[in-house]
C-alpha cells in the first residue's frame, strides 16, 4: 500500500468534508432555532454560488465585492425564506414544513435556470493557487484554502454559541420556546437571525464547493450528502456536523479511489443506516430530541 | 396611575376555537403586593396567568372576551416578550429552566429581559437570593435538583427588576421543607424589591399564609374572593383547600350525598 498516496487522498477528502461541515452548520443552525429540517439547504448554497458568479463575471464586479455581496446575497434570501414562507407554517405539522422546503428547492433551482441557464459554469478563482505540500503530500490549494477557511468559521461559530449573548439566547429558544418568551427574548427575531446565518453559511459554502468543483443548477444535490452528514452527526449539535462532515468527506474519498467513483454514496449511506440503527439521535445530537 | 398594576376584567379564553376554558373571570392585583389565586386541577388557573403573559398563542388558545390591563395598558397589544421588558415576568409552572443551558447561561438568557443589559449587578442580586445556586453556577440545569431548579426559575424572573410576577405554583413537587423555604425568598423578594405577584397554588395554607387577598376559582370562573382570613374562615374553603373539614375525626366520603350536594353548588 503507497502511504503517501493514502495520505493525499485523505487530505482531499477532509478538505471536501469541511465543506460538509460548513453546509451543515447551518443546517443545524436552523434546525436548533426552528425545528425545520430545511431541504432546500443545497439549493440556498447553489444561489450563493450563482450570486456570486453574476456579480463577478456578469456585472465584473471586483472579487472581494462579489464575494460580500454574495454572502449578504445568501442572508437576505435566508430572512426572506423565513418571513415569508416558514413562519407562517410554524407550529404546523413537521411534515408541511418540510415538505414546503423541497419546494422551494425546486423554485430555487427554476430561478437560477431562467437566470443564468442550465449550462455548467467554472467560478472566476478568488483562492490563492500556490501548489501545497504537507510533508511529500501534495494538496491541491483550493481544497487547502476552503478547509482552512471553513474550520475557522466554523470555530467562530462555536465560540459564538457558547460566548456569545445572542448564541445563548438561540440555544435557549432551541431549549424551550415558551420559556424564551418568558425570558424576554424577541423569539421571532431569533427565527430570522438563525436563517440569515444560515443563508450567510450556505452562500459561502457554495463559494469555495463552485471554486472547487464548478456551478451548476444540480449542485444542490451536495445538500443530500450534507444530510446525511447532520443525521449522523446529530441534528442540533454543531460540533456533531463538524466531526460528521470530516468523517463523511475522508471516507467517501477513500472510497471512491479504492471502490471506484460508483461506491461512494454507497458507503455514507451504509454509514447513514448503521448510525441510525446504534445510535439514532446521532453521534453528538441530544438524546430526548423527537424524530422525523 | 392606579393603584391596581393589574386588572384583569371579565375574560374568556378558548383553545383550539372549540374549548372553552375561561369563562367571564375578573381579579385584580394592587401595586406590590401579593393576591393569591387558588383552586382545584384544571380550574383555569395557569390558563388565567397564559392570557395575563399574552402566550396564549403557543398553545392555539385566543382571549375571545374581556380586557387585561398590566400598568395601565392593554397586554394584548404587546408581544411577550415586551410584555417581560415592560416588567411582567412569567415563572411557568414545572420551572422550565433550560437544561442544556448552564445555570450561570440560563441567567445571561434571561437578562434580555431588562433593557440594556444587567450584566453581572443582576446576577449577583440572583446569587444573594439564593446563595445556593452560586456553587452550582458551572452546572447544567438539567441536573439541579427540583428545589434548585425552582430558584433558578425565580432567579431567571428577577432578572428583569420586574413590577410584578406571575408565579405559577412554586411549591409544585417540593418537600415541605423547601416550600417553606422558597416561600420565605418569595416573601421577602416582595418585601425589599416592592414586586407585586399573582401567586397560583394548590397548597393554599402556604399562599394564603403570604397573600393579602385570595380569589379562588372553579371551572373558569371566581366563585369565592376575599382576605385570607375570611377566605380561611368559610366552610367550604376549609374543607376543600386546607384540608380539615368542621367536625374533627368524622370520616369524609365523596360518596356522602351531603358533601357531594355542596360540592354541586360550588359548579353552578
Amino acid at each position: 500500500m503507497d502511504w503517501l498516496f493514502f495520505f493525499e487522498v485523505s487530505l482531499a477528502g477532509l478538505g471536501f468534508g469541511a465543506l460538509y461541515a460548513l453546509t451543515g452548520v447551518a443546517f443545524v443552525v436552523i434546525y436548533k432555532a426552528t425545528r425545520v429540517i430545511n431541504l432546500a439547504m443545497g439549493e440556498m448554497l447553489m444561489f450563493g454560488a450563482y450570486l456570486f458568479f453574476g456579480f463577478a463575471a456578469g456585472f465584473m464586479l471586483p472579487v472581494w465585492l462579489a464575494i460580500v455581496l454574495a454572502l449578504a446575497g445568501g442572508a437576505l434570501l435566508g430572512l426572506t425564506l423565513e418571513r415569508l414562507v416558514i413562519r407562517p407554517l410554524l407550529g404546523e405539522n413537521p411534515i408541511s414544513v418540510f415538505m414546503v422546503t423541497i419546494g422551494l428547492a425546486s423554485v430555487l433551482v427554476g430561478l437560477v435556470e431562467i437566470i443564468w441557464t442550465a449550462a455548467p459554469r467554472s467560478l472566476p478563482g478568488f483562492l490563492p493557487d500556490d501548489p501545497i505540500f504537507i510533508g511529500d503530500a501534495f494538496v491541491a490549494p483550493k481544497t487547502f484554502w476552503s478547509f482552512i477557511i471553513a474550520g475557522v468559521v466554523i470555530a467562530v461559530f462555536l465560540v459564538l454559541f457558547r460566548f456569545w449573548r445572542g448564541g445563548v439566547a438561540l440555544r435557549a429558544t432551541a431549549s424551550d420556546q415558551g420559556a424564551a418568551y418568558a425570558m424576554g427574548i424577541n423569539v421571532p427575531a431569533v427565527y430570522s437571525l438563525s436563517w440569515g446565518l444560515a443563508g450567510m453559511l450556505a452562500a459561502g459554502a457554495g463559494l469555495l464547493l463552485g471554486s472547487i468543483a464548478g456551478i451548476s443548477s444540480e449542485m444542490g444535490f451536495f445538500g443530500l450528502t450534507v444530510l446525511v452528514v447532520v443525521i449522523v452527526g446529530g441534528l442540533d449539535s454543531v460540533l456533531g456536523a463538524l466531526v460528521a462532515g470530516l468523517l463523511i468527506g475522508w471516507i467517501e474519498s477513500l472510497a471512491g479511489v479504492y471502490l471506484g467513483g460508483e461506491y461512494e454514496h454507497l458507503v455514507t449511506f451504509i454509514i447513514l443506516m448503521v448510525v441510525l440503527l446504534l445510535r439514532p439521535w446521532g453521534l453528538f445530537g441530544t438524546r430526548e430530541i423527537e424524530r422525523l | 396611575m392606579s393603584d391596581r398594576i393589574l386588572e384583569v376584567s371579565n375574560i374568556e379564553v378558548v383553545y383550539n376555537h372549540t374549548v372553552q376554558v375561561l369563562r367571564g373571570l375578573s381579579l385584580s392585583v394592587p401595586r406590590g403586593e401579593v393576591v393569591a389565586l387558588l383552586g382545584s386541577n384544571g380550574a383555569g388557573k395557569s390558563t388565567t396567568l397564559k392570557a395575563i403573559a399574552n402566550i396564549l398563542f403557543l398553545e392555539n388558545g385566543e382571549l375571545s372576551s374581556g380586557s387585561i390591563r398590566f400598568d395601565g395598558d392593554a397586554v394584548g397589544s404587546r408581544p411577550p416578550h415586551r410584555l417581560v421588558r415592560d416588567g411582567l415576568c412569567h415563572v411557568m409552572e414545572g420551572r422550565r429552566v433550560f437544561e442544556d443551558l448552564t445555570v450561570e447561561e440560563n441567567l445571561v438568557a434571561a437578562g434580555y429581559a431588562s433593557n440594556g443589559g444587567s450584566g453581572r449587578a443582576g446576577q449577583d442580586m440572583v446569587y444573594e437570593y439564593f446563595p445556593q445556586l452560586y456553587s452550582r453556577r458551572r452546572s447544567l440545569a438539567g441536573y439541579l435538583s427540583g428545589g434548585e431548579q425552582q430558584m433558578l426559575a425565580i432567579g431567571r424572573g428577577l432578572l428583569g427588576k420586574p413590577s410584578m410576577m406571575l408565579l405559577d405554583e412554586p411549591s409544585l413537587g417540593l418537600s415541605p421543607m423547601l416550600v417553606e423555604e422558597i416561600f420565605g425568598i418569595i416573601a421577602r423578594i416582595n418585601r425589599e424589591q416592592g414586586v407585586a405577584m399573582l401567586l397560583v397554588e394548590q397548597n393554599a395554607n402556604v399562599a394564603l399564609a403570604l397573600a393579602s387577598y385570595g380569589y379562588i376559582m372553579e371551572s373558569g370562573r371566581v366563585v369565592i374572593d376575599g382576605t385570607p382570613e375570611k377566605l380561611m374562615a368559610d366552610d367550604d374553603v376549609r374543607e376543600f383547600y386546607l384540608g380539615s373539614g368542621e367536625a374533627e375525626g368524622e370520616s369524609k366520603s365523596y360518596r356522602e350525598v351531603k358533601h357531594y350536594k355542596r360540592r354541586k353548588r360550588w359548579l353552578s
